[in-house]
């Protein structure tokens, strides 16, 4: 079952050409990764998947995006709900300076949930689902600065899960953390995949290999090559694709 | 399922993205924030037009460059300029020295880090202390203690202390700007401390210094309620004898002429010409500020 | 001067003998980094000292609580000074600090770039404009609205604290606008990707997720103003009225501050000491308001770094 797909994307910054002509399948329920050197548009591409793009100046976008099915650059789209479906996950953990519970609790108050016990109930379940509840269930109430970044970065995904996306968009989740704590959060992606589609950007292609479904292949605004990650890291098709794979540049 | 619980009501849909609409409370406070803005710039915009108008008719060259005189009934403030450049002078002769100098101690000097915040926190007391302290100070120690005097100079020292906090933080920040491989290069050419600043970083913050000086002239130049107490006086005639004799009579700048002009002796139109004259200053000021920013802001790129 | 780097060409020397000009230097310039703590300390002093004695001699309590200001026949209550330049600050900061606070989310999350940049630096003239020329304006502008009001309520024409209040106010815009604008400047703007990203609209990552994190300068910004505020002379001498009665808005009102200036070219003697004693009671106020200051911002700092 696909959840994303997009047609003929086209992105301009300006003058710069940062997207040319993506066509991609998502898969529901499974992690796609994005790898590609730095400056080869997958970052920007994660980006127009939830909209986050919208505010930079002098953009232009064209083609289709479809989350199941409807067209999210569609005028009718209210953003916001098009967010609460696709929520993001940041490069560097970035709690708001609040409270641990206030952190989860931020966008569920955002989409007007007042009732106590409901908010109690899905901050418990989100810190349960990052896998970080029993870490922090003690000192809610405590400044979720004090976290260490890897436990941070967990807390922003529990934050994330509190308003019930369907896809989880992660933009180099780990590139921030040390290796434990990556080890931690790449868990937690196979875990979400059960119940969310995960799309993930990295730099770094053994946690591409390692934890995803699927692979896409990003070079300068384009995408080379689109596969189940097996073969993609056993039998690129494309010359750039091995090249990039086997170290050769990037 | 795990997205149910959180729209038990208005997920009829299905979590469908599409179907805009805008909260109403949004709308509100756009709407306040319109409003407020609106009204604090216009009303900006109205004082400044308003003062713009109503007082450059008043000003003449005459006006600018004659003493009043009651027997024949004109009106002049030149009197009250030389008083007000006097005390610009005299301050920025005081201050600028200390004040740079103070920065270039914090930054280059100090080691103890309870001295500099004891230091920063004096500094940020002095800037948040009102001028009619200042004056009931400065006619208490420099006019009383020091015997100088109800004077333009028992003035020029009150303004200093005043205007020490907006050099010393300004200068700073110029100095702080000054890369430290600059200090190192110099260092590492064998050159000592003091040569070190005179050479390297006093030229390289100069434009903040420069900087300092022009809000110091603006805060000089507005400044009334100390001056009243400590300068005091009138401005009716030309200073007369030599620049110290000058300098240790009392006399009113610009600002307490028009206090005067329009609180005590009611005469408004003297009133918005001077006060068009120092809203040109400052907006002048303001001007020289900007610019240097911007040559600073070019000079980084 | 120069050519002693020549001479002390030998690195041991050199560290064992610091060069007087160097020696005299670092204490010239140690003077000047003393200058505004001696200030302060000099000021301090030099209020209490001459400003303790005449509260001693009226006595504290007749002095702070009496309500009765008349030089003439030795009564020097300044309760009603006190309480106009609380009642005249708190209202102008009750007006100022919403209309700044939306001026300030205007500036730096609504308008754009260019607007702002032309709107800040009007804000910065507003901040230049010498209070002399507020008075004026006031007395001008404003002061004959009162009037207006006044007449209909039959009261006497004059100034009044409501004036001075609204003088006060457009007077503190500029600080808490400017303070508040650099403070929500500083605010990382990952803040306002994570809310958009939740799905907020951008009005409620604005008011949920920027402001509260801007929240401590914001503050700042509101006490700068309080400190301003009460200390203000000339502009409020020139609408206020003047009369040393108990506040009412629409009448006459002496604040602290005009109580030092107003009667300070004709007082001596015991009268003058009296107006050294306000002037220790405002220097009191302004103290606490500084010290109140600088422990938000330390705690502010203290919650941004970690």
């Amino acid at each position: 079952m696909t959840k994303i797909i997009t047609e003929n994307l086209h992105l301009h910054y300006g003058e710069n050409h940062a997207l040319r002509g993506i066509d991609l399948n998502i898969h529901a329920n499974k992690i796609t990764a994005l790898i590609g050197p730095s400056g080869c548009g997958k970052s920007t591409f994660l980006k127009t998947l939830n909209r986050m793009n919208d505010s930079v100046p002098n953009i232009k976008i064209t083609g289709k995006v479809l989350l199941d099915g409807e067209d999210i650059y569609d005028s009718t789209v209210d953003v916001t709900k098009l967010r609460k479906k696709a929520g993001m996950v940041f490069q560097s953990p970035n709690p708001f300076p609040m409270s641990i519970y206030d952190n989860v609790a931020y966008g569920l108050r955002i989409h007007g949930i007042k009732k106590r016990v409901l908010i109690d109930e899905i901050v418990e379940r989100s810190l349960q689902g990052a896998a970080i509840w029993d870490e922090v269930k003690d000192r809610l109430r405590t400044p979720a600065l004090a976290l260490s970044g890897g436990q941070q970065q967990r807390l922003c995904i529990a934050r994330t899960l509190a308003v019930s996306p369907e896809a989880i968009l992660m933009d180099e989740p780990t590139s921030a953390l040390d290796p434990i704590s990556t080890m931690k959060i790449e868990e937690l992606m196979s875990e979400l995949a059960k119940k969310y589609t995960v799309v993930i950007v990295t730099h770094n292609m053994q946690q591409a290999a390692r934890i995803s479904d699927y692979t896409a292949f990003f070079l300068l605004g384009e995408m080379i090559e689109y596969d189940k990650t097996n073969n993609i890291f056993a039998a690129p098709k494309d010359q750039r694709t091995e090249n990039y794979i086997t170290g050769r540049f990037g | 399922m795990h997205a149910g619980a959180t729209c038990k009501k208005g997920c009829e849909e299905l979590n469908s993205i599409t179907g805009k609409r805008k909260r109403p409370t949004d709308i509100v406070l756009y709407s306040i924030i319109g409003l407020f803005t609106v009204a604090v710039f216009a009303m900006t915009a109205y004082f400044a037009g308003y003062i713009l108008i109503k007082g450059l008719r008043g000003i003449s060259f005459a006006f600018l460059t004659t003493a009043s005189n009651p027997i024949i009934g004109t009106i002049g403030i030149l009197p009250a300029i030389l008083n007000t450049a006097y005390i610009i002078l005299l301050t920025l002769v005081f201050a600028v020295p200390v004040g740079v100098g103070g920065a270039v101690y914090i930054n280059e000097y100090a080691k103890s880090r309870k001295l500099i915040r004891v230091i920063e926190f004096t500094t940020e007391t002095l800037s948040g202390i009102p001028s009619i302290i200042f004056g009931v100070f400065g006619y208490v120690f420099f006019c009383t203690f020091l015997n100088l005097k109800v004077s333009l100079l028992s003035g020029a020292f009150t303004l200093t202390i005043m205007v020490l906090p907006t050099i010393i933080r300004t200068s700073q920040e110029a100095l702080k700007s000054v890369p430290l491989s600059y200090r190192e290069g110099a260092a590492g050419l064998g050159a000592s401390k003091w040569y070190m600043i005179r050479t390297i970083l006093l030229p390289n913050a100069s434009s903040g210094i420069i900087t300092a000086i022009v809000l110091s002239v603006g805060r000089i130049v507005g400044e009334s309620a100390a001056l009243l107490l400590v300068a005091g006086g009138s401005a009716m005639y030309l200073p007369k004898g030599s620049f110290f004799e000058q300098i240790k009579s009392s006399g009113s700048t610009l600002a307490v002429e028009l206090y005067r002009y329009a609180y005590s002796r009611g005469e408004n139109e003297v009133g918005f010409a001077i006060a068009a004259l120092l809203l040109i200053i400052v907006i002048g000021l303001n001007l020289i500020v900007k610019l240097i920013g911007k040559r600073l802001n070019r000079g980084a790129k | 001067m120069e050519n002693s780097i020549t001479r002390t060409s030998s690195i041991t020397r050199k560290r064992k003998l610091k060069k007087p000009v160097e020696t005299i230097m670092n204490v010239i310039f140690l003077i000047c980094g003393l200058a505004a703590v001696v200030s302060v300390i000099l000021i301090s002093l030099y209020m209490v000292f001459s400003g303790a004695p005449a509260i001693a001699k009226i006595g504290p309590l007749k002095f702070l609580a009496g309500q009765i200001w008349n030089p003439e026949v030795n009564d020097f209550g300044i309760l009603p000074l006190i309480l106009s330049s609380v009642t005249a600050t708190g209202l102008a900061i009750l007006i100022a600090v919403p209309a700044a606070l939306c001026a300030a989310i205007f500036l730096t999350h609504i308008a754009k770039k260019r607007v702002a940049t032309v709107l800040l630096f009007l804000v910065e003239l507003l901040a230049g404009i010498p209070s002399v020329v507020y008075g004026l304006l006031g007395a001008i502008l404003i002061v004959p609205l009162v009037f207006k009001a006044q007449t209909a309520l039959g009261m006497p024409m004059s100034g009044s604290l409501l004036s001075a209040s609204i003088v006060l106010v457009i007077m503190i815009l500029p600080t808490i606008i400017s303070v508040s604008v650099a403070s929500i400047n500083t605010v990382p703007k990952q803040y306002n990707d994570v809310s958009l990203a939740l799905g907020s609209s951008k009005m409620q990552s604005i008011m949920r997720a920027i402001i509260p994190a801007a929240k401590s300068g914001i503050v700042s910004g509101i006490v700068l103003g309080v400190g301003r505020a009460i200390g203000e002379t000339m502009a409020v001498m020139m609408v206020a009225g003047n009369a040393p009665i108990m506040p009412e808005l629409l009448k006459p009102a002496r604040l602290l501050t005009v109580g030092i200036s107003m009667e300070w070219a004709y007082s001596s003697g015991l009268h003058r000491d009296a107006l050294y004693g306000i002037g220790l009671v405002l220097f009191v106020f302004i103290m606490i308001i500084n010290i109140l200051l600088s422990s938000i911002l330390k705690k502010g700092n203290n919650t941004g770094n970690k």
